[in-house]
């Protein structure tokens, strides 16, 4: 049995979480890179900056924005792995510690919602466990701003309401969002599951790289039609200034669901997007 | 494109009320950094009567909390929040002077009024480029409520700190789409 020792998992989430915060993903910088040459005035001029803004944070190795976010990591642990040397929990947690640590990223978790008083190491994470065949533990980290996160919504809708209330419901938090999530956002969709599985399908589809699509074209087209819509009749733009670019990125995940329900969420991110995984 | 505007603090009335929705600006002077937990203590103050922890008059507040800063650098990455929090706090801070604001996105009516009724400004600084924004800020000194780390009340002193006009003295919103 593959055996991996905690303190290699700890170095891994606190490289992630600062890397997540100082690089931006090759897709994200892609997309701008061909929206500022569509858009014009203001929108461009915002995009320039964007594009600027993320040299700036390579050159002098500092996060692309103040916000770094509370930190969501997901394992996929191999059922033929042992972890040694302690306890996982505690090492992803002693992980985001020392990347929020060494890496100047800010402290922006509080230990209680309603006494709110700052924790000053960024933890406790939030994590997700997911075991599955193989010998390897890959190690998702996604630092998640909440100017973005709470323009997020979820709803239950029922079996008659259909896909049109489930596109209204996208379209609709999109709209209500606004200039507030930092467009150009991305916009990550659960329709399905359970109330919890759905929320998190939402989120795991914010991690999909641009350009991938949902493996059934009812889905994918979907996405394609969501996407386009968004961006040439909502004129909310690059920091909410209006523009053809709001939305880099729409991807749909989906699940079975009970005969009585059709859950719908809509988790969005700001155009930093912050993820990064490794396998170990 | 629109114009620029160069403009340095203390705001007087004639420079507020000469401002217009979507006008682009250069900032320079002192800013004073309060988000979330700071706005939540000084209207507790308020209530209470007490002197606020900086003067407000013709101020400019900064909804904004940095990260840490590395060594050798002035500050760490810096650029406003989502101005929608503060929405239920800034109305009683307008009327005590403080009518100049940075932050990013939409003002509900009740901030909107008390900017029409008081001669205030309220300007969007992009969101999300942070470290380049860090760049106009030329020194940092904590000015009260330390406990609260990033969102601590902290003097800036920016030079050209660029943002735009999001809802000027006539109640103007840049963000509204009808306009």
């Amino acid at each position: 049995m593959k055996e991996i020792h905690v303190s290699k998992i700890t170095d891994a989430v606190a490289e992630l979480c600062i890397k997540a915060c100082v690089v931006v993903a090759p897709d994200v910088r892609a997309y701008m890179e061909q929206a500022v040459k569509e858009e014009t005035g203001t929108a461009r001029q915002v995009l320039e900056d964007m594009l600027k803004n993320q040299d700036v944070a390579i050159e002098r190795n500092m996060p692309i924005c103040q916000d770094t976010g509370m930190t969501i990591v997901f394992l996929e642990l191999g059922q033929d792995v042992h972890v040694v040397g302690g306890d996982l929990t505690a090492a992803v947690h002693e992980g985001v510690r020392k990347g929020y640590d060494e890496g100047y990223l800010r402290k922006s978790v509080v230990a209680d919602p309603i006494h709110r008083t700052n924790t000053n190491d960024n933890t406790p994470a939030v994590i997700h466990y997911e075991v599955v065949p193989g010998d390897n533990l890959k190690i998702t980290v996604s630092p998640k701003g909440f100017g973005s996160e709470n323009k997020s919504r979820l709803k239950m809708l029922v079996p008659g309401d259909g896909i049109e209330c489930v596109k209204n419901f996208v379209l609709e938090t999109v709209r209500l969002a606004g200039p507030n999530p930092c467009p150009p956002i991305v916009v990550g969709v659960g329709v399905g599951g359970s109330f919890e599985l759905c929320a998190k399908m939402a989120k795991q589809a914010l991690l999909r790289p641009f350009g991938s699509r949902h493996p059934d074209p009812y889905w994918a087209d979907l996405e394609t039609e969501l996407h386009e819509k968004i961006n040439a009749t909502m004129n909310i733009g690059p920091a909410g200034l209006g523009g053809i670019t709001t939305a880099m990125a729409v991807h749909i995940n989906t699940y079975a669901t009970h005969i009585a329900g059709l859950p719908v969420a809509v988790n969005i991110a700001c155009h930093a997007n912050r993820h990064e995984e490794t396998v170990l | 494109m629109a114009e620029f505007r160069e403009l340095t603090i203390p705001f007087s009335d004639e420079t507020i009320k000469s401002l217009k929705c979507g006008e682009i600006c250069y900032i320079t002077g002192p800013i004073y950094t309060a988000r979330d937990a700071a706005h939540q203590r000084m209207a507790d103050m308020l209530a209470a009567g007490e002197e606020m922890p900086f003067d407000f008059e013709g101020n400019v507040v900064f909804y904004a909390g940095p990260s840490p800063t590395k060594p050798g650098m002035v500050i760490g990455s810096i650029g406003p929040t989502t101005a929608g929090r503060m929405d239920s706090f800034a109305p009683d801070l307008i009327a005590k002077g403080l009518k100049v604001m940075i932050a990013k996105g939409s003002r509900n009516d009740a901030v909107k009024k008390s900017v029409v009724e008081h001669g205030g400004v309220y300007f969007a600084g992009i969101g999300g480029i942070a470290a380049l924004m860090s760049e106009c800020v030329k020194s940092v000194e904590l000015v009260d409520f330390e406990d609260l780390g990033p969102e601590a009340i902290r003097r800036l002193e920016v030079e050209k700190l660029p943002v735009v006009v999001a809802l000027d003295s006539d109640g103007n919103d840049v963000y509204d789409r009808k306009r």
